[in-house]
């Protein structure tokens, strides 16, 4: 299967060249290469997808990258269930989006810097999960920080694009110090970082502790923490989750590659890389979840208080990683790459729901304003069907892909064997009900009502958009359908092919049923699905009435909550902390003790003091030397009656 | 431990160090043509690259002594020998240096326009110098190059700096200089003990734990100085601030090499029980470097003060490699030698050809050049990717075996360590944000692209970049040998570790005897 090196080399070879020859040759021809090179990564994945699914497998060193004194790794490929079907996914939903992006970013003058950067973008995701060790995983890891740096960074002109690029590589690099050290630690462990023998060997760490500070901890526990911390960054949990809604600067195809398909799914992915290491341990899996947790509710929170139609998806996506991330930590690994899986379809189509939008809007001041919206479904028809579909779709709604991939996570947190299953499961229901809240907002107040924004507007109509960026809408609505259908559940009469294809790498969840329950599996399995169901209805029909029925309604928390309210519209004061805690003090640090002080003064001062010092001494010595002899014969008299004076008297 | 010698039938390694000095002697007698000095002077260089070469292609990797070797009677009272070779430690350090006095020729062509002739010669001989720190396997002829590279540096600083010129080349002279007398005191000692000043002679000497411990301090202070390590690091910001960008390229590129190549070369090869025991404090002032060299980059509000000090955290992960006494760490400081001479020369280069368009240093003067010069930006975005560290750039692999093997040996000092990568992606980007990003600053409105010279001087740079990047083996593939044998006789070495307290009382004793 040699033939998938080129999966990722296809797009590197097409940035290459779009980069250089860009500016002054290809120019507005720039989407032709990596167009094509995308598509055909899409089909050698597509190919290799068939051939997994057919049985075969890969694993192999392309050339050796580094190798030291003990030190060996290559630029290497591992071709199982579970990379092919990232690679699948990641070249499938880039290619349309690079297609999308050649309508939304027509007359942008950087046109050739967008498509070589989305190109590279494309090629470090799929270096990083085709993988066979940390190294190559690391430099994928890194690579589609520095992608993002630069996409979020892409209107480098305005401040707060430049300020958002460079939050958000900061903030991964805090992740990667964790996940750098989490490598080191593998290598220390096992003396290899591939997978293949990292992961054969693991069960012999199985009761290994070492002690951190004093305290004995699992070795287990700290690699897996160590290496979560990478998670943390990249796929944007608590605490490090801020650099995503920032994010939003970059240009909207970029949200979307974001999001849906390359980098922030990284971190979930590598947690079900290594599912082997985590699940040693009871404390690391209990992190993930728990990290999974807050930030599922907190950005649920959050979401419904924003009028960014950008930054409220972009909180949905940090809850939906969430989700994700509840499902890892109780050994339902599979469960969250089937969310990653339907999720990267419905949440590139909001994405690309939402530039289409904007690009109706875009003679407004600030096109992304939802309060400046309403009523667009009637200029815009295509556009609203599709982004009605990854609404219902993300909100749960039987039959599209979200309902399957979270009833799924529910349900086998519910009956999960951690002891946390229970708690998973009651933060799971209560999101989907906030989820479907705010994903309909978002709908009500873009789609439905009526227009308001013909005074920003100057008299332009809002449109649809041009083929180029509707057809890619449509094909990724048949996405956030059909791509549900691929696991659905036995008790719904399924067969669960999703679980079952990854069953080979991640295994399958420990069920964990009271004994008086058994045979009332699919009883409960049913009655947790309704209850789900009935959440996101009754969010829905909450949206309803207070964006559409009852507008007055939309008062209510502002007026009688306001504290509470300024708190969430505030995102819990996340960057107001950090900033206080961190940002201000390093730099009070740099520049007051540091700077001021210790270099300037302190080494400075013995620096330049120390010839000083001499200088004065050699001044106030020279005065002995006056010249006078008087002086002279005195300062010898003296000595020669000090020495007698010390011989006589010892 | 015995070194085994690979004599070579030509002299190479004279031919590599004395063409820039017979090219300096000619530039005496050439008329004052700028035009041909600067020439004449480029040939010479590109020659001394091409004659440097062959060391890179016919370089036997398998082996793990000297070669190269010249050696030639030379004093003979004194048992002093001209005696010259290179092993996989040395070997890369030549070779970066006939490639960066091309680019230095290259990057003043324009900026240098007095005394043109005399700034040549001070260039060609400080070249030649630092070549000759590198291939001296005889300690005589090793601290004479290593002092003799001081005065065209000197000069070439306070000739040809900035307006505190004067002021930054006497404590970059003194500092040197304190350090260097210390050496020289451990050296005139190694002499009376050994009876020679060859090298390889006195590694097999197995001093005496308190002689070790004594002359490890000694060398210490020369290297420390030079590298430089914190807190002997004050003279950097000021020299690198002051000197013409050349002076800047050298300086970072080569000369403080030289204390981390002395490290290797000596403090552990002549005092390997001193270096084991003394592993602790070097490692602590190798983190402190790091960290504190980082942080303080956040308090700069000049450009070159900004990169010298990330010269000195950059410095502090070779340091913290070569103490960790780890096979991989120590191929990994190597190597960021290497990267750190490529990485950081490329940035002064490019602080330099900004600087000739604008002369202003205040990083509040620019603003928006991604705009105005797009083509530099690239550039300089490379080289502060491969700055912070990031993988596919030669940055990488350097500071990922050195924080690797530091944490084989020392896991503190690796975690450590590994802050430097948050806090070096935190200057560096703030850096690139303030001077490419955002509006256009007016002051800088207008200014021309790089021109083709520069662009020429600047994409070997990139493309050692990349190179060492994606495909470091044939550079690490140079250490692999030298630096098994070098650890192997540190790590064997033996000897009993008397407690410092004890030898300093003994030291006391002996300056003021009771």
């Amino acid at each position: 299967m040699e033939y998938v090196i080129w999966i990722p080399f296809l797009p590197l070879i097409a940035a290459t060249i779009t980069l250089i020859f860009g500016k002054w040759y290809i120019r507005k021809q720039a989407h032709w290469l990596p167009c094509i090179a995308v598509f055909g990564s899409f089909l050698l994945s597509f190919k290799a997808l068939l051939d997994v699914i057919g049985g075969a497998r890969a694993n192999f060193d392309l050339y050796s990258w580094v190798i030291a004194d003990t030190f060996h790794a290559a630029v290497g490929f591992q071709i199982d269930p579970l990379s092919v079907l990232m690679l699948a996914m990641v070249s499938f939903l880039s290619f349309l989006i690079h297609v999308y992006s050649i309508g939304y970013m027509e007359d942008d003058p950087g046109y050739y810097r967008f498509f070589a950067y989305i190109s590279l973008f494309t090629f470090s995701m799929l270096m990083l999960v085709s993988a066979n060790n940390f190294l190559q995983l690391f430099f994928g890891w890194e690579a589609v920080g520095l992608c993002s740096y630069l996409l979020i960074g892409f209107w480098y002109q305005k401040k707060s694009a430049a300020d958002a690029a460079k939050k958000a590589f900061i903030v991964n690099r805090f992740g990667d110090f964790g996940f750098a050290l989490g490598v080191f630690l593998v290598f220390l462990t096992f003396g290899s970082i591939y997978y293949e023998d990292v992961f054969a060997r693991v069960h012999e760490i199985a009761h290994t502790t070492v002690n951190v500070l004093g305290v004995e901890v699992l070795l287990a526990t700290l690699i897996a923490v160590l290496l979560f911390c990478g998670a943390m960054g990249k796929s944007a949990q608590f605490p490090l989750h801020v650099w995503l809604p920032d994010a939003m600067e970059g240009p909207t195809p970029v949200s979307a590659l974001i999001h849906a398909a390359t980098m922030v799914t990284a971190g979930v992915f590598m947690v079900c890389r290594c599912h082997e290491i985590f699940e040693l341990s009871h404390v690391a899996m209990a992190i993930v979840a728990a990290a999974g947790m807050i930030t599922c509710f907190m950005a649920a929170t959050i979401a419904p208080t924003q009028f960014d139609i950008k930054r409220v998806i972009a909180y949905s996506t940090l809850s939906q990683l969430g989700y994700m991330f509840m499902a890892c930590g109780v050994g339902a690994f599979a469960a969250g790459m089937f969310h990653l899986f339907t999720h990267a379809f419905f949440k590139a189509l909001l994405f690309l729901g939402a530039g289409s939008v904007m690009h109706a809007m875009h003679h407004a001041p600030d096109p992304t304003d939802m309060r400046y919206m309403g009523g667009l479904r009637k200029y815009m028809p295509i556009t609203f069907a599709t982004f009605l579909i990854a609404s219902l779709s993300i909100s749960g709604i039987p039959g599209l892909a979200g309902f399957f991939s979270k009833d799924e996570i529910l349900w086998l947190s519910f009956v999960s064997e951690y002891p946390w299953g229970k708690l998973v499961w009651f933060v799971g229901t209560v999101v989907a009900g906030l989820t479907a809240f705010y994903s309909f907002r978002v709908v009500f107040m873009t789609f439905f009502g009526e227009f308001r924004g013909k005074e920003v507007l100057h008299g332009h109509e809002p449109h649809e958009s041009p083929s180029v960026m509707t057809i890619p809408l449509m094909i990724l609505a048949v996405g956030a359908v059909v791509t549900g259908w691929l696991g659905v559940p036995h008790v719904l009469g399924g067969h669960n092919h999703f679980a079952k294809f990854l069953e080979p790498v991640l295994g399958h969840p420990h069920i964990n049923l009271p004994y008086w329950l058994y045979g009332k599996k699919e009883w409960i399995e049913l009655f947790l699905m309704a209850i789900s169901v009935g959440v996101g209805v009754l969010g829905i029909a909450v949206a309803y009435v207070v964006y559409v029925k009852k507008p007055e309604l939309q008062r209510l928390i502002p007026e009688r909550y306001p504290a509470l309210y300024r708190y969430l519209y505030n995102k819990w004061y996340w960057d107001e902390i950090y900033d206080a805690t961190i940002v201000k003090p390093t730099f009070f640090t740099a520049r007051s003790i540091v700077q001021g002080v210790v270099d300037s003064i302190l080494i400075e001062g013995v620096v330049n003091g120390l010839p000083d010092l001499i200088r004065r001494g050699g001044e106030s010595l020279r005065r002995l030397q006056n010249g006078v002899v008087q002086t002279y014969a005195l300062i010898m008299a003296t000595g020669a009656a000090v020495v007698l004076l010390l011989v006589y008297f010892f | 431990m015995e070194v085994a010698l690979r004599m070579s039938d030509f002299p190479l390694l004279s031919l590599i160090i004395w063409l820039p000095v017979v090219g300096s002697l000619v530039l005496l007698a050439l008329p004052r043509n700028d035009r041909l000095i600067r020439w004449f002077t480029l040939v010479v260089a590109v020659a001394d690259f091409l004659v440097s070469l062959p060391l890179f292609f016919s370089f036997d990797k398998s082996f793990s002594g000297m070669q190269f070797v010249e050696r030639h009677s030379w004093i003979k009272a004194w048992n002093i020998s001209y005696f010259l070779g290179v092993d996989g430690i040395s070997v890369l350090l030549v070779l970066l240096s006939t490639l960066i006095t091309i680019l230095c020729v290259l990057i003043s062509w324009e900026s240098v326009t007095e005394k043109v002739k005399e700034f040549h010669i001070a260039l060609l001989l400080t070249s030649a110098a630092m070549i000759g720190v590198f291939c001296s396997l005889d300690l005589f002829l090793f601290y004479l190059f290593w002092e003799a590279m001081l005065i065209p540096m000197y000069l070439i600083i306070g000739i040809w700096g900035g307006p505190n010129r004067l002021y930054a080349t006497i404590k970059f002279f003194l500092y040197t200089l304190v350090g260097s007398v210390l050496m020289l005191v451990g050296i005139i000692f190694l002499y009376l003990q050994a009876g020679t000043f060859n090298i390889l002679e006195i590694m097999k000497l197995g001093l005496p734990y308190k002689f070790q411990f004594w002359l490890f301090w000694a060398f210490f202070a020369a290297f420390a100085v030079k590298v430089p390590m914190w807190p002997v690091h004050t003279w950097l910001p000021d020299a690198h601030t002051e000197a013409p960008t050349a002076g800047s390229v050298i300086l970072a590129g080569i000369l403080i090499k030289m204390g981390a190549y002395g490290f290797l070369r000596f403090s552990l090869a002549f005092f390997p029980v001193a270096a084991k025991s003394m592993m602790i404090p070097m490692l602590v002032l190798s983190t402190i470097a790091i960290i504190y060299g980082g942080i303080i980059c956040l308090a700069q509000t000049d450009l070159k003060r900004l990169i010298a000090y990330s010269s000195v955290s950059h410095m502090g992960f070779i340091t913290l490699g070569i103490f960790s006494l780890n096979g991989n760490a120590v191929e990994g400081a190597i190597l960021q030698m290497i990267n750190h001479g490529i990485v950081t020369g490329a940035l002064f280069m490019c602080v330099g050809i900004v600087y000739d368009r604008t002369h202003t240093r205040a990083i509040k003067d620019y603003g928006g050049l991604a705009t105005v010069m797009p083509v530099y930006a690239a550039f300089f975005m490379v080289f502060t990717l491969a700055s912070v560290g990031l993988p596919g750039t030669n940055g990488f692999i350097g500071e990922f075996l050195v924080l690797l093997g530091t944490f084989t040996s020392k896991k503190w000092a690796a975690v450590l360590g590994t802050t430097g990568i948050i806090i070096g992606a935190t200057y560096m980007l703030r850096l690139y944000q303030q001077v490419f990003f955002q509006e256009v600053n007016p002051k800088v409105a207008g200014l021309p692209d790089i021109k083709m010279r520069e662009f020429i001087a600047l994409v070997p740079m990139i493309l050692l970049v990349l190179w060492i990047g994606f495909y470091p083996t044939p550079f690490l593939g140079f250490m692999h040998e030298s630096v098994r044998s070098l650890l192997e006789h540190v790590h064997n070495a033996s000897g009993d570790i008397t407690p410092v307290s004890e030898i300093i009382k003994e030291g006391i004793n002996v300056v003021i005897p009771s």
